[in-house]
């Protein structure tokens, strides 16, 4: 049969970025999927040899809006391990509650995408109703709802106070509440499952062969996460990897409905054990040396590599995003998929395309 | 101007279509662009649709700076949008270029390549201001149209 190319972006309206793949079709299955990059690149790496390393904390939670306080976590931490910096313990907690909340968003504005990938609007729009909440208190407790800001090399800028956390836990309750309601149609609704189980399979093998990370691999069933690593106050909280062992899009889209209630246990149990110290140490010198730096975003892995050179600019900034570490597996997805279902297989990933490009 | 005519620029003052252009954005703008049609702000009660397709629609929302790769899709989203038309740059790197105007990849602001009608400044720039930014923008449009004046700059401290 004749082979035919379609291009897949880079406007598509599943997505709301430039990702553009050009897919090799006979009839309407799925031959070969190549990719085609470079549509957001900025090139922001290279603006570490313009600012200095306290004002590249504001570059970095800009190179993706979504996960942003994670960004600018990976980044400090770095630094602090760079420079010997001993973190206060309250600063830890802080930052596990704000980079948890935003795994939260973040999982909630996909779950949203993907109802409306498949075109389920009205669920698209429950989840997003949700989310606003959570919008309300990022803007509530660090004064903006996006890019909030509150890390510093160091420890953080922001404390939360007793009303602030006792709202929080609040707000809490009456989102896992709306959620839980949400989850009979997202997991078992007849519709629901036609259009997701089975659609874009991949095994365990192939996921660690081709190096998936986040909730593409443990959908597939492998027990991976770079919290379990500890860093900030993971070490002292209680959780275990969510994982599904199907591998197809309806396991992906469980891992992440059952992350974001898991979330939320998180940062109860670290308001309810938020320890009384300072929010920031002093940072004496400039960054000399080597290091490597992970950590977990919504997405997955995210891996910083730094170098310093004892002047105020950082000599190397290098950034590895979870969705360039996800395309490979997307590509292995692809093949024998019916034209139909490559919106959803690709959202499964959840494309981060200004991580990735940068 | 005819009955018709009439008719027409009526349903377009009162029902602008938007069609949003991610341009190497953060992501941070284009959520809260998404966020604009969600429950809570709800922009579809003023009659504002996000399309698509360029050439069905009357705004050209952009988000993010202009680099050299996507700067002749801006301009090939923006000839295909019909006349009278409105441009508007939203977030501090749609308006100047932001934090990236250094980076080498960047040529800058939106007004760069297109020209840009209301601009939304923020970083990101929040739904109440982009919301805020269309309905001026419908100003624009009825001023190219002949039918009022064209809205004076204003600054929001």
């Amino acid at each position: 049969m004749s082979r035919t190319i379609i291009p897949f972006g880079p406007q598509h309206p599943v997505l709301p970025e430039p990702l553009h793949l050009k897919l090799v079709v006979e009839d309407e299955t799925i031959v070969e999927a190549i990719p085609a990059l470079g549509y957001v690149h900025r090139g922001l790496e290279t603006l570490a040899s313009i600012r200095d390393y306290n004002q590249m904390v504001y570059i970095v939670e800009r190179v993706c809006g979504i996960c942003s306080c994670i960004h600018a976590m990976c980044y400090c931490q770095g630094l602090e391990t760079m420079m010997n910096v001993e973190v206060p313990s309250r600063a830890k907690y802080l930052r596990v509650i704000w980079s948890e909340l935003h795994r939260i968003h973040s999982h909630l504005l996909w779950l949203g995408l993907f109802a409306d990938g498949f075109g389920f609007e009205s669920l698209f729009m429950q989840f997003w109703k949700i989310r606003e909440r959570v919008m309300d208190i990022n803007e509530a407790t660090a004064g903006n709802r996006v890019v909030i800001s509150v890390n510093v090399v160091g420890g953080v800028r922001r404390d939360l106070d007793k009303t602030q956390q006792r709202w929080i836990l609040d707000e809490l309750d009456k989102l896992e509440k709306e959620l839980r309601q949400l989850m009979k149609t997202m997991l078992d609704d007849y519709t629901v499952k036609k259009r997701t189980v089975g659609v874009g399979v991949l095994t365990a093998e192939q996921a660690i062969q081709l190096g998936a990370v986040g909730p593409t691999l443990r959908g597939s069933g492998v027990a991976q996460d770079a919290r379990q690593l500890g860093y900030a106050a993971f070490d002292e909280l209680d959780f275990e990897p969510v994982t599904s062992p199907e591998g197809d899009s309806w396991a992906r889209s469980k891992v992440r409905f059952m992350e974001t209630l898991q979330s939320m246990d998180i940062v109860r149990q670290a308001i309810s054990r938020l320890p009384d110290t300072e929010l920031a140490a002093k940072v004496p010198g400039k960054p000399t040396g080597e290091v490597v730096c992970r950590v977990e975003q919504p997405r997955g892995e995210l891996l910083y590599y730094l170098k310093g050179n004892g002047s105020k600019n950082m000599e190397r900034v290098r950034i590895r995003t979870p969705t360039f570490a996800n395309i490979p597996p997307l590509l292995a997805m692809l093949p024998g998929a019916q034209l139909a279902d490559v919106p959803i297989a690709a959202l499964t990933i959840d494309p981060c395309i200004s991580c990735t490009e940068r | 101007m005819g009955l018709l005519e009439n008719w027409i620029n009526k349903g377009r003052l009162k029902s602008p279509w938007v069609v949003h252009f991610d341009c190497g954005s953060c992501n941070g703008c284009d959520i809260e662009v998404l966020a604009c049609l969600t429950p809570v702000f709800d922009v579809e009660r003023f009659g504002i649709i996000n399309v698509g397709n360029p050439k069905h629609a009357d705004v050209l929302l952009v988000t993010g700076t202009v680099n050299h790769r996507n700067k002749k899709v801006l301009k090939n989203i923006y000839d295909q949008m019909p006349d009278p038309k409105a441009v508007i740059a939203i977030g501090a790197c749609g308006t100047s270029g932001g934090v990236f105007r250094e980076c080498y990849n960047v040529v800058g602001g939106v007004d760069q390549v297109i020209p840009v009608d209301v601009y939304v400044p923020g970083c990101p720039a929040k739904p109440d201001a982009i919301i805020d930014g269309v309905v001026t923008a419908l100003d624009v449009v009825k001023a190219k149209l002949g039918l009022g004046e064209m809205p004076k700059v204003t600054v929001i401290d």
